[in-house]
């Protein structure tokens, strides 16, 4: 398979008026104008609300030369989806994975924009729950049509023809003809009402490890990254923008800037200053020699202990209630056993490996944009609302993501790049300092969350009351989500546990904090409120006397699915075998993005407080695992994640300004740190779920756990704070 | 100032300040995208390219530095005999995620094979600590560089 990074912009858009309609509204069929099949396919974003008009945001291609080629909307930033998605089409369609080339949706062509979301992006593990059926499907109704249109060609009964490798066979004469030669017949075949889908055990692709299609130009240097795109003529620019978050330009002196040889220009905007150059080198050596007096503006006295604060007292104020079972004041007034806890996360930045940057050309009636962005549509909008053109004077070439995490949902690194772009004559390339990326990130929001725990007698847990404050970021990116004081994501993990609660409420109060944005960061909504709720279930069994693995079991009940993930890791993790002193497993349980997860780490915490995550071991009912190296990969990859975030992970607001500026103040977990992972998929033929964040947010409170069980500390702050965990002599 | 510089073989003649890091110069003059920039201080290894043979960050080494040096980036490490065998295992063993950093990973692991043919896991902490992979790709970084020794 080859993956065209480059698609053209508006060549895949032929689709001349559907032949016929599917009595399922996510698919339609017709006729490609240079004769051939296209099948255009509406997938499902976010929650999968069904939608009233039909509106496809993937195409599938056979053209006259058999080339099949798919569009998708979703992008590829190492979660594998470049590989999985195909194999969706490829099992039903009986063609080969090499044999389907991919390119990147347009974001220009209305048909590939999502009314739901108003876009198409990229995120929240989605991608695979949302195409798994109409991919599927999709593949096997232009099997049935072209089979259809060969046996029409041959007069014989469809039935009496098998698909196979890409060709359609006629085993009683021993007749075969290729897609591609009936691909266009094929489009005036009528839409079959129904297909069959394969049963799991006819699959040949699906639930195999198969390798990847992207790694190849990812171990030779030649893949394309955003911040690889070089147009002719392209300029570099780096910028320093306000360091607090609302500030302004007061005065430039770029006296010294313009003398740096290699630099053309310097751009003022009103809070941000840009050098253009001819390569970074020069650019950044001009903008370390300009002189830049700042206005911090309104949060010049803010500090990170000002926002926590307004949080913690959002927490002793009524909230949106998320979930309301039983009668929790009464179960708590009567519990035999009262449990009180307050929990903080911090912000945290993203830091993808590939700092932001954005390569705009601003001419009079067009704007042309590369990027690698996880919302190629909001990219395009944005760019035209910044210049002022229509949008189809737009054109987005997307690219592959240096690590997205959230980041690349979000498009002021776009709005800033062509802001800079307008003053410049001729493209220009801006690329941000790790410290820009650092210090002007949207960021996982802060969180502050209250509880109170009930045990009876016999050490049930008969009530737990949740209320917690923090910033909602669907309130702010999809505004029609947030709904009476609440958004599904936001609660994530909160609510609908698998666990059997008698008496349980979840209350949720919005805060935007003032100075500091915020925005989607892995695991979303769970990371914060997975950590809390195993925080403290671990909480209420050490409260009851009981083990940590058998508390949580006896609660699931109601769930095999749940209570199979929890036991196998505690099997495969030797739970409750002897460890040396100050060493201790932890665990945790999840069941979010559609996947039950359950998590044992194995910490070992030095006379120091120093604390090293020695081993994690990992089980997962994700339903049907699509591609299971994939699945293995996106859980050590989020439980790396996870883990820097635990030991590390903290973005603190001083003055108004973000204090950490590199990997040396805003540390990453490196190889000699690295705990050594194990993976245990259980076997499923259920729907998939989402793989690419469950990770990350079920490692941190295993962590915290593993620490108690080594040291009787409770971490209900995080990141680790070291010197609490030292040794007291 | 001028510099010829050599780099997988061919010598370039660019124009430039002396305290220019190579990095640029690869990536913005001379159009070798696959040297990443990661953080411009020698903290996280995505720019890491060989000169004589030796790992060095890009991002911290100026121009004038360099002299007569071979230069070896990503884009040639797979004439070297190291370098194709980590580039293999790398694929076997399906490391790559996202694959920003692994140029800069390779470009270590390579090192690490040419002057350690049967590296120690204490070994590869030593040499590849300095690459950051965000991804989280390590526990494979550390099997791909054992399959690369082993064949």
């Amino acid at each position: 398979m080859i993956i065209d990074q480059h698609a053209p912009i508006d060549g895949s858009g032929e689709v001349i008026p559907a032949h016929g309609l599917s009595r399922r509204d996510f698919l339609r069929a017709g006729a490609a104008a240079g004769g051939g099949l296209v099948l255009s396919v509406s997938l499902p974003f976010g929650n999968g609300e069904a939608e009233d008009a039909f509106v496809p945001n993937a195409l599938i291609r056979i053209g006259g030369d058999g080339q099949i080629v798919l569009t998708m909307p979703y992008v590829e930033m190492g979660q594998g989806t470049y590989t999985s998605i195909p194999m969706l089409i490829a099992e039903e369609l009986e063609v080969d994975l090499k044999q389907i080339r991919l390119e990147h949706a347009p974001p220009n062509e209305k048909v590939y924009i999502n009314p739901l979301l108003g876009e198409q992006a990229t995120g929240n593990s989605n991608a695979m729950r949302g195409a798994w059926q109409p991919l599927r499907q999709a593949g096997a109704t232009a099997k049935t049509m072209l089979v259809a249109a060969a046996a029409k060609k041959w007069n014989v009964d469809p039935a009496s023809c098998r698909a196979q490798n890409a060709e359609i066979l006629h085993d009683a004469t021993g007749r075969k003809i290729g897609y591609g030669a009936v691909a266009a017949d094929a489009a005036r075949m009528p839409v079959p009402d129904k297909v069959a889908l394969k049963p799991p055990q006819d699959f040949r692709l699906i639930g195999r490890p198969l390798k990847r299609l992207d790694t190849p130009a990812k171990v030779n240097g030649t893949a394309v990254f955003g911040i690889d795109a070089r147009p002719p003529g392209v300029k570099i620019a780096t910028l320093a923008q306000s360091p607090a978050f609302g500030g302004r330009v007061k005065s430039v002196d770029d006296t010294a800037a313009k003398a740096v040889k290699g630099v053309r220009q310097i751009v003022r905007l009103d809070d941000a200053v840009a050098v253009v150059a001819d390569h970074m080198g020069a650019a950044k050596k001009g903008l370390a020699a300009l002189v830049i007096e700042w206005d911090d503006g309104p949060n010049a006295k803010l500090n990170t202990d000002d926002i926590a604060s307004v949080l913690e007292k959002a927490t002793l104020t009524p909230g949106a209630v998320a979930q309301n079972i039983g009668d929790v004041e009464k179960a708590l007034a009567g519990a035999q056993t009262k449990v009180e806890a307050t929990y903080q996360l911090p912000f945290l930045a993203h830091a993808a490996m590939e700092p932001m940057n954005c390569t705009v050309h601003v001419r009079r009636d067009a704007c042309e944009v590369w990027v690698g962005s996880q919302a190629i549509a909001r990219v395009q909008k944005s760019a035209a609302k910044a210049t002022g053109l229509p949008l189809d004077k737009v054109v987005v070439h997307n690219h592959l993501l240096g690590g997205g995490f959230g980041r690349r949902l979000e498009v002021d690194g776009v709005i800033r790049a062509v802001e800079i772009a307008k003053h410049v004559d001729g493209p220009v390339k801006v690329v941000w300092t790790r410290e820009e990326d650092i210090q002007h990130d949207m960021y996982r929001p802060h969180w502050f969350d209250r509880l109170s725990g009930g045990l009876d007698e016999k050490g049930r847990p008969v009530a737990w009351d949740n209320r917690f404050a923090g910033s909602s970021v669907i309130a702010r990116y999809i505004p029609a989500a947030f709904n009476k004081g609440l958004d599904p994501d936001t609660t994530e993990g909160a609510i609908d546990l698998a666990y059997k609660l008698p008496n349980m409420r979840v209350q949720y109060v919005r805060v935007e904090p003032p100075g500091i944005p915020t925005a989607f960061w892995r695991s979303v909504g769970p990371s914060h409120n997975v950590f809390v709720t195993e925080s403290f279930m671990d909480e209420l069994a050490a409260a009851a006397k009981q083990d940590p693995v058998a508390f949580r079991s006896a609660l699931m009940t109601e769930s095999p699915r749940a209570k199979a993930v929890l036991e196998l890791a505690a099997q495969k993790a030797g739970w409750g075998q002897p460890l040396p002193e100050r060493t201790g497993r932890g665990v945790s349980f999840q069941f979010v993005f559609g996947t039950y997860m359950a998590q044992i780490a194995e910490v070992e915490v030095a006379t120091s407080g120093a604390v090293r995550v020695r081993r994690v071991v990992c089980a997962v009912d994700c339903g049907t695992a699509i591609n299971p190296d994939t699945v293995q990969a996106q859980i050590q990859s989020g439980i790396i994640f996870g883990t820097t975030a635990a030991l590390y992970g903290e973005i603190t607001l001083k003055n108004g300004r973000v204090e950490q500026t590199n990997f040396d103040s805003y540390q990453m977990l490196r190889i000699d740190e690295a705990p050594s992972i194990e993976v245990h998929i259980v076997p499923s033929s259920e729907p998939p779920g989402g793989m690419g964040e469950t990770g990350t947010s079920a490692i941190v409170p295993a962590i915290a756990n593993a620490i108690f069980a080594a040291t009787g500390k409770r971490l209900r702050k995080m990141p680790v704070d070291v010197a609490m965990l030292k040794q007291s002599p | 100032m001028a510099f010829a510089i050599k780099v997988n073989g061919n010598t370039h003649n660019v124009d430039a300040d002396g305290d220019t890091p190579l990095l640029w110069i690869l990536r913005d003059v001379l159009g070798m995208t696959g040297t990443k920039f990661g953080c411009g201080m020698a903290l996280c290894g995505a720019c890491t390219v060989h000169i004589n043979g030796e790992p060095t960050r890009s991002c911290i080494t100026p121009i004038d530095s360099i002299g007569t040096s071979e230069v070896t980036t990503i884009e040639a490490i797979g004439k070297t005999t190291a370098g194709a065998k980590i580039q293999k295992a790398w694929l076997d063993r399906e490391v790559v995620q996202c694959g920003y950093c692994q140029s800069g990973q390779i470009m270590s692991a390579a090192a690490l094979l040419a002057s350690k043919p049967h590296p120690t896991d204490s070994d590869i902490n030593d040499a590849m600590s300095g690459n950051i992979c965000r991804c989280g790709t390590y526990v494979r970084i550390r099997e791909a560089i054992k399959l690369a020794a082993s064949n």
